[in-house]
């Protein structure tokens, strides 16, 4: 169990109880050492590579915000052509806004293109590097420093893009969701998505302290509470068709979830917060609905 | 340039793009990235044939979504340990903008043949220099091609000049847009053998590997970027030999010789010289012949390298001449001076070449430049010679008042 | 140090880092609870607590020890023990 967790050292600057260091954390135990990991800018890049250091034991690029599709396509064109393939993985992990955000473009042309990549979005559901901006992964009445609660706002009012979808939309031969609150299952998902040829998918759910405001050792407990109320439903995809799911056998109410982060303190006290909590709620029981959560 | 008696048997008539990338695939490229963009896309199509009938071998080929991928996936294939290539024009080039700078500052030996083209607005297809002289601060390399040969000639000459150890810098070879791409001229087609001979197999120090691994493009912070920055300003300092070097070296393999930084032309006793990059040379030095045939001194100078920018060779190159044009292709809004004239006026002003020096903006996307227009130039920098007053520093030569 | 082409770096050298200056509280074991679960080394997220092979009983399975080096004091490995062998301790310096 210890020998993989040398593939990310300690000593990176990630904030005390950072779910970005989690989530490398179980890709590389999911991927092992022969891989190439492709970054682009955002908080686990710049947490783990302040010139001369570097936390990664296994080859690493980092070129721009929004290119991580394109270098993951071109590292994999690069090792074919020089005959150095192998079982080699080539990985890229980034954050939710320079995965469905910015770099939205170049990930749909390497997936379409079938480069035998794994792609993880690290979602912490903000830009989180900049200061806790507003992304496309901020879900419904989250405060975030560009979609902030206020008196005439209950915070973001849109909800998060069903990015695992359009991947899987690409024909992927597999995506799946998976929580660092689950380490095993996103462990077993990141070998599944590498051992599979083709452009595999995987989507992080990351609860982050320093974003969503909560205490630095409830990072593991929040992101089980966020599958538990079903608002992040845990499922695998296999050419666009859902062959797994963890039911939730007694989902908790939303409340029990959102009550836990200043991100959704206005929520409680506003005037009409409680209207917000019933579209969230409602979020939580399409899921139920569309995956069979509770059956 | 001329061509040799033995070579003339060689050549065969081809457009300008098919002899590119006949050259890129002699230099055994091993990941091409291509997207489609006017008039570029020739040589895209033709690499895209050569590897649909197996004529590159161990290459791969990414058609790409987008220029801004177009060169990101290069830079994952460099840094990945493969030689890389590309080609793009204008908006495509604008859209890699921030990739040029990512791809310089991280030391990747990428070529890219920039197919010269104006930018939007208003869109414009035709040729001039603006696009990739306006990425002139990116750390890229830049060399201009006089003619369909020399651009050609020009991609293996890049790839000796970039993945130099000493040098580790992205090139651009620049040719102008239909002028150049799009002509049907008789080449000599570079010869496989004589690539090989010329162009060792690429072999960097630092590749991803997961037998070695290593971090790329780390951040730097204050205590250290500003020595990273110098390190590729010392890296163009040495480019400075390494492109005449690479030059005459593929001189003495091949017998054609283009130029080193800078060529000049008639430019012994030349008293008043005319300086340009890319193919207006052609035009320019048939009517400086006529000059001369009449016995004035007229001589041309050729700018080759333009970044690095050969400062010293070009005011050697202009110390006996006493006035001097500098024909231009773009032009730096706001300061309606073309951009070569600018550089050139700026390496001469400390010193001791004091001569008078005007600048002229041609050919703005793709209008027609005549012997008249040059013939006009010319006179009109005999009359700062005859003078020495320089009456319009710098303006673009026809304006369609009518227009206005 | 000196500068790389490209700024390229050697793997592992975040090490040199000795992250446990950050923390306030630290991680104290109570070992007579632990039954060697290993959730603990799962979810840090710095890699700062190992495996003691040195307690290994007789399925091999060992106690946990923390590297108080880099331990950054989260709290995470004491929020999800589920033998509450882990109290977060203000540290005294």
């Amino acid at each position: 169990m210890s020998e993989p967790f040398n593939l990310l050292t300690p000593g990176h600057n990630g904030c005390a109880g950072c779910c970005d260091a989690l989530a490398a954390k179980y890709v590389l135990m999911g991927a092992g050492p022969d891989c190439i990991i492709v970054n682009p800018t955002g908080c686990l890049e710049v947490m783990t590579t302040p010139f001369p250091r570097t936390a990664w034991n296994v080859p690493w690029i980092h070129s721009l915000f929004e290119n991580g599709g394109a270098v993951a396509s071109g590292v994999e064109a690069a090792l074919k052509a020089t005959g150095r393939k192998g079982n080699t993985k080539i990985i890229g992990i980034g954050g939710d806004g320079s995965t469905m955000d910015i770099g939205i473009g170049a990930l749909s042309g390497a997936f379409e293109r079938g480069h035998d990549i794994t792609y993880v979005c690290v979602d912490n559901e903000a830009y989180m590097n900049t200061g806790v901006q507003r992304s496309s992964g901020t879900p419904i009445g989250a405060s975030t420093t560009t979609s902030p609660a206020g008196r005439a706002s209950f915070g973001n009012n849109t909800n998060k893009k069903d990015m695992p979808a359009i991947m899987a939309a690409h024909g992927s031969p597999y995506v799946a969701t998976t929580s660092i609150g689950f380490a095993n299952d996103m462990i077993r998902k990141v070998k599944k998505a590498t051992d599979t040829v083709g452009p595999c998918y995987i989507h992080a759910h990351a609860p982050c302290p320093t974003g969503w405001g909560f205490d630095s050792s409830k990072t593991v407990e929040i992101a089980k509470l966020a599958v538990e109320c079903c608002l992040w439903p845990l499922y695998e995809m296999e050419y666009g068709e859902v062959t797994a799911v963890k039911k939730v056998k007694d989902p908790i109410p939303v409340e029990d979830y959102l009550k836990t982060q200043s991100r959704f303190k206005h929520l409680f006290k506003m005037e009409g917060g409680d209207k917000e909590i019933e579209l969230i709620q409602q979020v939580a029981d399409r899921n139920i609905a569309k995956y069979g959560l509770n059956k | 340039m001329t061509v040799n008696a033995k070579d003339k048997a060689k050549m065969v008539v081809v457009e300008g793009s098919f002899a590119t990338a006949h050259a890129v695939k002699t230099a055994r490229p091993q990941v091409i990235s291509a997207y489609p963009i006017t008039p570029q896309t020739h040589i895209v199509e033709d690499l895209s044939q050569m590897i649909a009938d197996a004529e590159i071998p161990n290459c791969e080929y990414i058609n790409v979504e987008a220029e801004f991928s177009a060169i990101s996936a290069l830079i994952g294939a460099s840094a990945a340990g493969a030689r890389t290539y590309s080609a793009t024009t204008s908006q495509g080039l604008y859209l890699m903008h921030e990739a040029l700078f990512n791809a310089a500052g991280m030391r990747l030996p990428i070529v890219m043949t920039v197919v010269n083209r104006a930018v939007s607005a208003p869109i414009n297809i035709w040729n001039d220099q603006q696009d990739s002289i306006s990425q002139r601060d990116a750390g890229w390399i830049q060399i201009y091609a006089e003619d369909t040969q020399e651009a050609a000639d020009l991609v293996l000459q890049a790839y000796k000049i970039a993945e130099d150890k000493e040098i580790m810098l992205p090139v651009m070879v620049c040719m102008d847009g239909f002028l150049l791409s799009h002509v049907y001229d008789p080449v000599v087609l570079m010869d496989q053998a004589e690539a090989d001979r010329y162009l060792p197999p690429f072999k960097p120090e630092n590749y991803l590997d997961p037998k070695n691994p290593k971090s790329f493009g780390t951040f730097a912070d204050p205590a250290s970027y500003t020595e990273f920055r110098y390190d590729i300003e010392r890296a163009m300092k040495k480019a400075l030999v390494k492109i005449e070097e690479a030059s005459k070296e593929f001189g003495d393999i091949t017998g054609r010789y283009h130029g080193g930084l800078v060529e000049g032309y008639c430019l012994d006793d030349a008293e008043v010289v005319i300086v340009s990059m890319g193919s207006v040379l052609g035009s320019i030095k048939e009517v400086v012949d006529e000059y001369r045939a009449r016995g004035e001194k007229i001589g041309v100078l050729k700018v080759r390298s333009f970044r690095p920018f050969p400062g010293e060779a070009v005011a050697k190159a202009l110390s006996g001449a006493k006035a001097v044009a500098v024909v231009d292709k773009s032009i730096s809004l706001g300061r309606y001076e073309g951009i070569l004239f600018t550089e050139i006026k700026a390496s001469l002003y400390n010193t001791d070449v004091k001569v008078p020096i005007t600048g002229y903006i041609v050919g703005l996307g793709g209008r027609d430049i005549r012997a008249e227009h040059i013939k006009e130039i010319i006179e009109e920098t005999k009359a700062v010679r005859d003078s020495g007053k320089i009456t319009v520093e710098s303006r673009i030569n026809e304006i369609r008042e009518e227009l206005l | 140090m000196k500068i790389t082409y490209g700024a390229v770096c050697a793997p592992g050298t975040a090490m040199e880092n000795k992250t446990g200056g950050w923390r306030t509280f630290m991680p104290v074991f109570d070992y007579s609870k632990c039954i060697r679960c290993g959730i603990c080394e799962t979810v840090c997220p710095d890699m700062s607590i190992k495996e003691d092979k040195s307690t290994a009983n007789e399925k091999g399975k060992c106690l946990y020890k923390a590297n108080y080096d880099y331990c950054k004091g989260c709290g995470i490995c004491a929020n999800e023990c589920p033998k509450d062998v882990i109290t977060m301790t203000l540290e005294e310096k």
